[in-house]
């Protein structure tokens, strides 16, 4: 019944041909035939937001996107911040904060809060609980999460590298 | 959690999908945002033999004004997008405070405006919202005319609407509120983004005298369809709006509504959420309608 | 006692690679030629099996395999038990009903597997589940607790003569006598709400059998690798060096994932064998809620026995347990709920009666708290109702009976989780209470905030709760120190990891004891290739036993390091001393070699050596605790209720708490905020709920609540006490469940005292707006 389609997709700058089935989801995609497996999935129904990634530009659950859609456009993943040897600035604040744990939930919450701090540098302590709300953490109760993206405004608008 | 197979299509023009959409009939599916439909693909839930993805279709996403006032809204619009949108913002404040509560940031990005209205989830807002704001829904399709289905008309029941299976909603318009129109959004829900217990918004228009001139309140969440109520018109219209005329109305409302008991809330809360969230919705539409929005 | 690096917030050395995406976790284990596999789960939640007809499926494109229950033959075999049953406690009785590898026969909760598809994929392989005939006679469900104690009429298990699991009985003192001489006797029911451990990663198993080394490897999300590694060999015939277990990056543990007998665990390694090809299962969200096991879901009938100044003079307390349709972790959870109803408090009598009663429910075991949160929630409504009984404050009613100091160490009379009797080690609980109560200005609060708040027509109000945390059981974990021929130090140990921060908590101990950096420490965990011994993660136990373990390991390898330089560099032993990084001559820091050049020396390839030298710069050591290692501490919350829709706002959230000498303290802060983020989920939000007929109505996020970021309270204040446990060298007492303990009962509290104007009466543990709106009509007014 499924035939294959073929796609042209950016992911982090390299534009990947493939041939994919339509229900391929676009988080299995990115994961198992990309290889790029910093994009955790959580629970495939849209709610817990570990698949959030950078869909031209606009963070979105790649869970709930069939890898299909994604010819023509640009995705961006966590791989695309910053390496072991060179962190970007948001994830060197998670570091010094200790805003993370277990680091599932942290790739979807650095891609929801890549363009936050893009469009909200100076972002209160509220405006960033309610930014992150769509992602769910389960071992840190979000308080260094928030203190990072708070430390990471700082460290961004000050251009500190 | 994968979703079956499917047949997959995506049109380039309106054109393009109504011509896919009368070939497929029963088997085809609209694939709008997907933040509802994919998720209930995954479960298995759904399992549509064919999608029609709407997501390739530029024409279909604009917010442009009308002639009179209004805007119209193509039915493939980020609800994010209309959330933001100036000309939204200044015509409509009762969207944007809306669209806060629908899921999160991340959801409203991906998920469409006409999605949601033809979706007609009892628990969703949209189509509550559209049926308050008195909205025009245009329902195309192949070989038949174009017609104009007021959001009223268009919900029939839950997750039922008039739309075919060889339909498509094209464009949402919004009649335009008359000066000193006020509108308020009131929800209860467990968790910022969650579905609401119940909510309800209303939309006040008044006259020089601060009477009520119309007035149309919305109940969400406490029937198998958004219920816009007629019991307001009857206690407010032509009446100056007082807090006993709101307490009064949210008791009136009672006789409307028709809540069910589930894993969030029994019927009984539910009701006397809305006792209390109608007057506070009336109250501050009352409020926004004098200061003139 | 703090240190260098020991007592210092070490930034974690795990994060470069968790945050760039770069962490390997179970999904992205790829091995070539890897098969799929998928679960048809019962959707009956009680149900004799009459066939399950696979041909089809057989047949579907892409799939390799099916297999039954039938197809298993002889491999398929229940358990074995994973903790021991609780003979060690006089009288207990208990049938042990350990989990099946796959149903046979009959089906005993809904989700529970009946056939495993293994295909190319694993859309392949949820597609052939759906050609899956699966014939059965549906039986009713047994789901009421209490009921299930009484009603024979339907049977989980129709080998016993009843749905009891296990009834233990522990006493000390006389209940009956205590109650004749009390001034007051209240009676309470509680219910204690199910709950799902919900780490952010599903579960996942990845197994390869090389049939030319004849060996095994599995990856897995698992808590306890040794464990695993075990059992796996048990079944599978092999001997234990043939199976290595490793454990990836894991998204969470929080109690589920340390079972070792799922359907994965058992079947996947004999699939992989017959097949000859590797396998991977990765659960999904929905049969991580159906079939992964949860916790809490006990109902109490608690009596105490007071004097009118609020002394308790007994406490007694009759529960049922829930321990789902089978028991593979013996009495574990319900064992904890006992001691900690009477490990805060002096009580001098009690009796204390667990029922525990199998249900057509998914199998309960712990989940951060473990039992302990039950304890502690209907023991501090106890004192709740006892101080409205008593026209007392809830304050001070918890500092008159308080354990003192004084009393420590303290033989509880209970026995624990570990078949020993409890001892109370250390603390002081009523300086937590009274710290917290400073902290969140408890005086102030009642004298000005709150009649101010009242006169506003606001309602807020505070609860304030003590708790103990016992921690670090037994029975022992290992490690081994070595120095690399490059200075570099790496520490192996059978204890795993699930985000808690050991490879850089660990590191700091032996740093410090070594004098080299934290970073050029490289901890190896959790991989039974590299170390053999070790029980698991679990009960809040790893700094403290694993802690301890590596402590010694490195005090051993600093003096072998002076013995060995003291010969190189020609001075006695005790002129040795350590710079960073190499091993000096006291006050002549020119005189000195390198720690890896040492480590080459202690490792000649020629030569005669000494008899009963060991090579290298290397040490084992194993630490056994003699019991738990008792955490303590208090928390208060200020709730502020909107009496028209229920809905709330916790606006203060305080928590002071004592878990010893502290190794790291951000990282300290991270356990109990996220501890405290799920006691705050389980007393608003989460719930398990299954239906009259056993059918799952939470088996998505969308019905199962978590508490997300605007949930928290805007900070969590937290205080610290600290009194070294007397029972380990480091002085280190757990601490990774206490945040979870105390919120439900200072929920409860606060919203009692912020309805002020009503006589609330709160009984269950997890609340929603609805619940507290019923809580509300049902109450008379004041």
């Amino acid at each position: 019944m499924s035939q294959l389609f073929p796609i042209k997709v950016t992911v982090n700058g390299t534009v990947y041909e493939r041939e994919v089935e339509p229900r391929l989801l676009l988080s299995d995609f990115i994961r198992h035939d990309l290889g790029l497996f910093g994009t955790h999935v959580g629970c495939e129904h849209g709610m817990c937001g570990a698949c959030t990634i950078l869909f031209d530009g606009e963070p979105v659950r790649s869970c709930l996107i069939f890898a299909v859609q994604a010819t023509g456009h640009e995705i961006r993943t966590v791989e695309s911040l910053g390496s072991p040897e060179h962190l970007h600035p948001l994830q060197e604040a998670f570091h010094e904060k200790h805003g993370l744990q277990c680091g599932f939930c942290t790739p979807g919450i650095l891609m929801t809060v890549v363009p936050f701090l893009e469009q909200h540098p100076h972002p209160s302590e509220d405006e960033i609980r309610e930014a992150i709300d769509g992602n769910i953490c389960r071992c840190t109760g979000y308080e260094k999460i928030i203190e990072s993206v708070q430390a990471a405004s700082e460290k961004m608008s000050s251009g500190k590298q | 959690m994968k979703p079956a197979q499917f047949d997959y299509y995506a049109p380039a023009s309106i054109e393009e999908a109504l011509d896919k959409l009368a070939e497929l009939g029963y088997d085809g599916k609209v694939l709008a945002g997907g933040q509802s439909l994919v998720a209930a693909m995954n479960f298995r839930m759904a399992r549509p033999p064919a999608l029609v993805d709407l997501n390739n279709i530029p024409e279909l996403s604009y917010i442009k004004p009308t002639a009179d006032g209004g805007l119209a809204i193509g039915s493939m619009t980020r609800v994010y997008a209309v959330e933001h949108s100036p000309e939204v913002i200044k015509r409509f404040p009762l969207l944007p405070e809306v669209a806060h509560f629908i899921g999160h940031a991340q959801i409203r990005r991906r998920g469409s405006f006409g999605g949601a209205i033809a979706h007609a989830d009892p628990s969703g807002q949209l189509p509550g919202i559209a049926k308050v704001m008195n909205a025009n829904c245009l329902i195309r399709s192949k070989g038949k005319e174009d017609r104009w289905v007021n959001a009223s008309d268009l919900i029939i029941g839950p997750f039922m609407t008039v739309i075919e299976y060889e339909d498509l909603l094209t464009e949402v318009v919004l009649p335009p509120n008359p000066p000193r129109t006020g509108s308020s959004y009131q929800q209860v829900a467990r968790q910022n983004g969650g579905y609401a217990l119940a909510a309800t918004a209303s939309v006040l228009t008044l006259d020089e005298n601060n009477h009520c001139k119309s007035v149309r309140v919305i109940l969400m969440g406490v029937g198998e369809m958004p219920i816009l109520s007629n019991k307001v018109e009857e206690i407010l219209v032509g009446h100056e709006p007082t807090e006993e005329a709101f307490k009064e109305i949210g008791e009136a409302v009672q006789s409307e509504i028709d809540p069910a008991t589930d894993l969030n809330g029994t019927a009984e809360y539910r009701r006397d959420l809305i006792r209390v969230l109608v007057p506070r919705s009336l109250a501050l539409s009352f409020d926004r309608a004098k200061k003139g929005s | 006692m703090a240190g260098k690096y020991f007592g210092q917030p070490v930034l974690r050395l795990e994060d470069k690679h968790l945050l760039t995406g770069r962490a390997k976790f179970v999904d992205d284990i790829v091995i070539p030629g890897m098969l799929h596999a998928a679960f048809l789960r019962s959707d009956y939640a009680h149900a004799i099996i009459k066939n399950i007809d696979v041909t089809e499926a057989r047949k579907h494109p892409g799939v390799v395999a099916v297999y039954t229950a039938e197809d298993l033959g002889d491999y398929w075999k229940v358990g074995p038990l994973q903790v021991p049953p609780p003979f060690a406690i006089k009288g207990a009785q208990f049938n042990a009903r350990p989990l099946p590898p796959i149903a046979k026969g009959k089906v005993r909760f809904s989700g529970e597997p009946i056939a495993i598809v293994i295909a190319e994929s694993r859309y392949i392989a949820e597609d052939a589940c759906e050609d899956i005939i699966f014939d059965a006679e549906p039986l009713p469900a047994v789901i009421d607790l209490e009921k299930a104690w009484e009603d024979t009429s339907v049977l989980v298990h129709d080998d016993l003569p009843s749905n009891m699991a296990a009834l233990v009985k522990q006493e000390a003192g006389d209940y009956e006598a205590a109650k004749k001489l009390a001034d007051v006797v209240i009676s309470k029911r509680f219910v204690a709400d199910h709950v799902a451990g919900a780490a952010m990663e599903n579960r996942g198993f990845v197994v390869n059998w090389d049939e030319r080394t004849q060996e095994m490897t599995v990856w897995s999300g698992t808590q306890a690798p040794l464990p695993l590694r075990s059992a796996i060999a048990g079944r599978m015939g092999l001997v234990e060096n043939q199976v290595r277990v490793i454990t990836p990056y894991i998204g969470g543990g929080f109690g589920p994932k340390v079972m070792t007998s799922q359907s994965d665990d058992v079947l996947l390694p004999w699939i992989a064998m017959k097949l000859n090809r590797p396998i991977k299962w990765i659960e999904d969200r929905r049969e991580n809620f159906l079939g992964t096991t949860s916790e809490r879901d006990q109902v109490h009938h608690c009596e105490m026995a007071l004097k009118k100044d609020g002394t308790i003079l007994g406490f007694k307390d009759v529960f049922y347990h829930n321990t789902g349709a089978y028991d593979p972790y013996g009495m574990t959870v319900p064992l904890n709920t006992q001691t900690h109803t009477v490990s805060n408090y002096r009580v001098p009598n009690f009796s204390t009666e667990i029922r525990m009663v199998f249900t057509n429910e998914m199998v309960v075991t712990p989940v951060r708290g473990a039992g302990r949160s039950e304890g502690v929630f209907v023991m501090e409504r106890m004192m709740d109702l006892a101080a409205k009984e008593l026209k007392m404050d809830p304050a001070e009613i918890r500092l008159k009976n308080l354990l003192k100091t004084e009393e420590f160490p303290l033989n509880t009379g209970v026995i624990g989780q570990d078949f020993v009797v409890g001892v109370l080690d250390s603390g002081d609980y009523k300086v937590n209470l009274e710290k917290c109560l400073e902290m969140v200005d408890y005086e102030k609060f009642r004298k000005e905030i709150q009649p101010k708040a009242r006169k506003e027509g606001k309602h807020l109000g505070i609860g304030v709760v003590a708790f103990t945390e016992g921690t670090a059981v037994g029975p022992y974990e290992g490690a081994r120190v070595t120095v690399g021929n490059n200075g570099k130090v790496s520490v192996s140990t059978g204890y795993s990891t699930q985000g808690q921060g050991h490879f850089t908590v660990f590191a700091q101990i032996v740093a410090e004891q070594l004098n080299v950096k934290v970073e050029d420490v490289r901890v190896i965990t959790g991989d039974t290739g590299h170390f053999h011994w070790g029980a698991g993660t679990f009960a809040s136990r790893g700094a403290t036993i694993a802690g301890s373990a590596i402590h010694s390991a490195s005090v051993m390898v600093r003096e072998k390091i002076f013995a060995t330089a003291s010969k190189f560099l020609e001075v006695p032993e005790d002129q040795v001393e350590l710079c960073e990084g190499s091993a000096c001559v006291k006050g002549h820091p020119e005189k000195f070699i390198s720690l890896g050049e040492l480590a080459g020396k202690a490792n000649p390839m020629r030569g005669a050596v000494e008899a009963d030298v060991k090579p290298g710069l290397e040490a084992t050591a194993y630490y056994a605790p003699p019991h738990c290692a008792t955490g303590s501490g208090a928390c208060a919350m200020i709730i502020d209720v909107d009496p028209e829709t229920m809905m709330i706002k916790i606006e203060r959230f305080v928590l002071v708490h004592d878990c010893g000498t502290v190794i790291n303290p951000l990282l300290l802060e991270g356990q109990i905020q996220g501890g405290v983020s799920m006691g705050i989920g389980n007393a608003f939000y989460e719930k398990i709920i299954y239906d009259d007929n056993g059918q799952l109505m939470t088996a998505s996020f969308m019905d199962y609540l978590m508490p997300q970021a605007t949930d928290m309270p805007k900070k969590m204040e937290i205080g610290h006490n600290v009194h070294p446990s007397p029972l380990n060298t480091l002085g280190i007492k757990g601490v990774g469940e206490a945040g979870a303990l105390p919120p439900s009962p200072a929920f409860c509290q606060a919203v009692e005292d912020a309805l002020y104007e009503y006589d609330l009466d709160i009984t269950e543990s997890n609340l929603n707006p609805c619940m507290l709106y019923e809580f509300r009509n049902k109450a008379t007014k004041r």
